[in-house]
């Protein structure tokens, strides 16, 4: 009798304190729930796994993206990090360049623009939204100087990467491929960063507030460098990854990636103002876009510019239920 | 000491910067082609007879980012961000060209009822439909910022991700194109041998100068932009200046798809307008006007916005293929930011005080010796 109120109390806590996470999971679970009711062809465990093997370079941006959003900014240069890093990587491998060089190179490239992005954000108090959007300018401009055209990788270990498959055990005739794995691990690295490091817990005080960070004494300035840092690798691995899957590298990859990046982040309960967000809610929202386009697929007659009223409506309604939800929680 | 008082007020006006930039660049395209400033008189049999020149291209071309970049201003300085532009840009370019393709709601489009020089709608009826589509994408942001308290940044984010698709929605997913001729008039047409674009541009900006600095809202709109709280307890309305703020920057970005659309006689829902956001802002911040809102300057904003257009006109006609010029405006947009740096401030400030006293020295002791 007794135990009523409080289990009532402690759902009442869990859910205000991963409301908006339980949300994007229920947002998931439904979607994927009335796709499959529409097309049974979802019930396949297949098309499971596909969401991870089409959205892989998604994820891993996503990933970065949400280290930076926690932190108080932006990266708007993903999308132009992953084209500049295929066309480079596929003419580097065009020229003969052993790929076990180039990957290494990629990741470094990926790492100093990140860098020096964050390096102007925070040496000359430039916004990041203005510094991001230049990094995007230059890395694309510079993938369409390295080839106006796209440029096909013929290396056999990219081959291998982009067509080796592995079977999930215990689950019939399902299969990733070696890149999908990319994405998880990272995750699983993000996630230690964010909580079980002191870089992480720095970057959830800057987000909250700044200036108390840093009167607490906290590594403001090299946590905020590093941020854009960690975000610059996640975005390189996507562009290796991206380079991998379709074997070729183009300036015009990745178009408009930035704005699904951020649009996952938002609808995986992650506060645009900083300082709140969960990378488990991050990939709920990559997997809630992924469904999305494969129920678009499986319909065919929807043409795809639903995906993006679709994406838009999406983070409308996630970022309303995030604003009540803080709201209410302020109030509180 | 007066003269230099003087220069110093110039100097720390919000428009010299750009100015400043604008001028360079054309000294540099003067340097490199003798020939740029040259105007001279076209017998146009369609459009009667008018200026032609490059000086004249680049204010036809680049009046639409003028004219976003007005639009950007004012939200700017309301402490905002309009991300939507671009997709405001191809929505109203497609409602445009969906209302005059004759075969509107017509399943049987046959080429010849496509390419017919004929309309559905009057143009004024079209001309109304299109300012009336970038108002209402405007009253969408400005009531999701003002009303429902989003981020602005991530409540124009919404349309500009929707905005595209909305746009493609519009014109059936393909790229249409335009064959009346008298829609051409907007972004070809000529009056007193200057482009209309230009008097467009300059109707907007006179229009945005008479409301921001003749009335009060001007006043309303950089307080409300330094601090919106303080202004809403001195009894501003700061929610109606906003929502302004937002439909005026949605009436702007309207009128720029409206010549966009007409200047290359088409309309495309992915490509109309494609970065204008991003130009119309850093034009903005060229300008000299804050991100974080307060103090801003309209034809600032204009004059930044010609030295991106002329900046890339000059890549153009220096042989960079299209693609690649964004690299080099990522390198301009570095060169502004350490411009506007406070580092460089402070370093420019420093030089233009040390000669001022020694020129004040030199002075006193002329003074002296007399």
């Amino acid at each position: 009798m007794i135990q009523q109120p409080n289990m009532i109390q402690r759902t009442k806590l869990i859910v205000s304190r991963h409301g908006p996470l339980l949300l994007t999971l229920g947002v998931f679970v439904l979607i994927y729930f009335i796709g499959s009711r529409l097309y049974p062809v979802m019930q396949k465990p297949q098309v499971f796994f596909n969401l991870f093997i089409n959205d892989g370079s998604l994820l891993l941006v996503a990933i970065g993206e949400t280290l930076v959003i926690i932190s108080g900014g932006i990266d708007l240069s993903v999308g132009g990090v992953i084209a500049l890093v295929s066309t480079a990587s596929a003419a580097l491998l065009l020229r003969g360049v052993s790929p076990f060089a180039v990957i290494p190179l990629m990741i470094l490239m990926g790492i100093a623009l990140g860098t020096t992005m964050g390096w102007i954000i925070q040496t000359l108090k430039v916004q990041p939204f203005i510094a991001t959007l230049m990094g995007l300018f230059f890395a694309r401009g510079m993938a369409y100087i390295i080839s106006l055209t796209s440029v096909t990788i013929k290396d056999p270990f990219y081959k291998m990467l982009a067509l080796t498959s592995i079977h999930i055990p215990f689950i019939p005739s399902a299969y990733i491929y070696p890149t999908t794995l990319v994405g998880p691990i990272m995750l699983l690295v993000a996630i230690y960063l964010l909580f079980y490091t002191r870089f992480g817990r720095t970057i959830y005080a800057m987000g909250n507030n700044e200036q108390s960070a840093l009167l607490m004494g906290l590594a403001v300035p090299r946590t905020k460098i590093l941020v854009y840092a960690f975000s610059g690798l996640c975005s390189a691995l996507a562009g290796i990854v991206f380079s991998a899957s379709l074997l070729a590298g183009y300036g015009q990859f990745a178009t408009g990636m930035e704005l699904d990046a951020i649009a996952a982040v938002v609808i995986g309960g992650t506060a645009l103002t900083g300082g709140i967000g969960t990378i488990i809610g991050t990939l709920f929202g990559v997997m809630i876009h992924g469904s999305i386009v494969s129920i678009l697929q499986f319909n065919g007659t929807l043409s795809s510019w639903w995906t993006r009223i679709g994406v838009g409506l999406l983070t409308l309604i996630a970022i309303g239920i995030q604003s009540v939800i803080y709201i209410r929680r302020k109030r509180s | 000491m007066k003269q230099m008082s003087f220069l110093r007020r110039i100097r720390n006006s919000q428009l010299f910067w750009p100015l400043v930039a604008w001028i360079i660049i054309l000294i540099f395209n003067a340097v490199i082609n003798p020939r740029f400033f040259a105007l001279g008189i076209l017998k146009d049999p369609v459009y009667g007879n008018h200026l032609y020149g490059n000086l004249v291209d680049i204010f036809n071309n680049g009046a639409p980012l003028m004219l976003a970049a007005i639009g950007m201003t004012i939200v700017i300085a309301t402490g905002g961000i309009d991300l939507s532009v671009g997709a405001v840009i191809a929505i109203s370019a497609a409602m445009g060209a969906v209302l005059i393709n004759p075969a509107l709601g017509n399943k049987l489009i046959s080429n010849e009822i496509l390419t017919r020089n004929a309309t559905n709608t009057p143009l004024p009826i079209i001309i109304l439909a299109t300012l009336a589509a970038g108002i209402i994408c405007g009253l969408w942001n400005g009531l999701l910022v003002s009303r429902v308290r989003i981020q602005p940044m991530v409540a124009t984010l919404i349309l500009m991700v929707a905005g595209r698709g909305i746009a493609q929605l519009i014109t059936n997913g393909q790229i249409m194109t335009i064959y009346y001729t008298p829609y051409f008039w907007f972004g070809n047409g000529y009056i007193l041998g200057l482009p209309v674009s230009i008097y467009i541009v300059a109707a907007a900006a006179i229009l945005g100068w008479i409301l921001v600095r003749k009335t009060a809202i001007g006043l309303f709109i950089e307080s409300v932009g330094i601090n919106s709280k303080s202004a809403y307890y001195s009894g501003i309305d700061e929610k109606n200046v906003k929502l302004l703020a937002y439909v005026f920057c949605g009436f702007c970005g309207a009128i720029a798809g409206l010549i966009l659309s007409s200047y290359v006689h088409s309309a495309d829902g992915n490509n109309n307008g494609l970065y204008y956001e991003l130009d119309a802002i850093l034009a903005v911040v060229m300008g000299g006007t804050l991100m974080t809102g307060g103090r801003f300057s309209l034809l600032a904003s204009a004059i930044g916005a010609l030295v991106i257009w002329t900046f890339t006109v000059t890549v153009y006609s220096l042989g960079v293929p299209a693609n690649a010029l964004l690299a080099a405006k990522a390198v301009l947009v570095l060169l502004v930011i350490l411009l506007y740096s406070e580092y460089s401030r402070r370093l420019i400030n420093r030089l233009f005080e040390r000669r001022r006293d020694t020129q004040h020295d030199t002075a006193t002791q002329h003074d002296t010796a007399n």
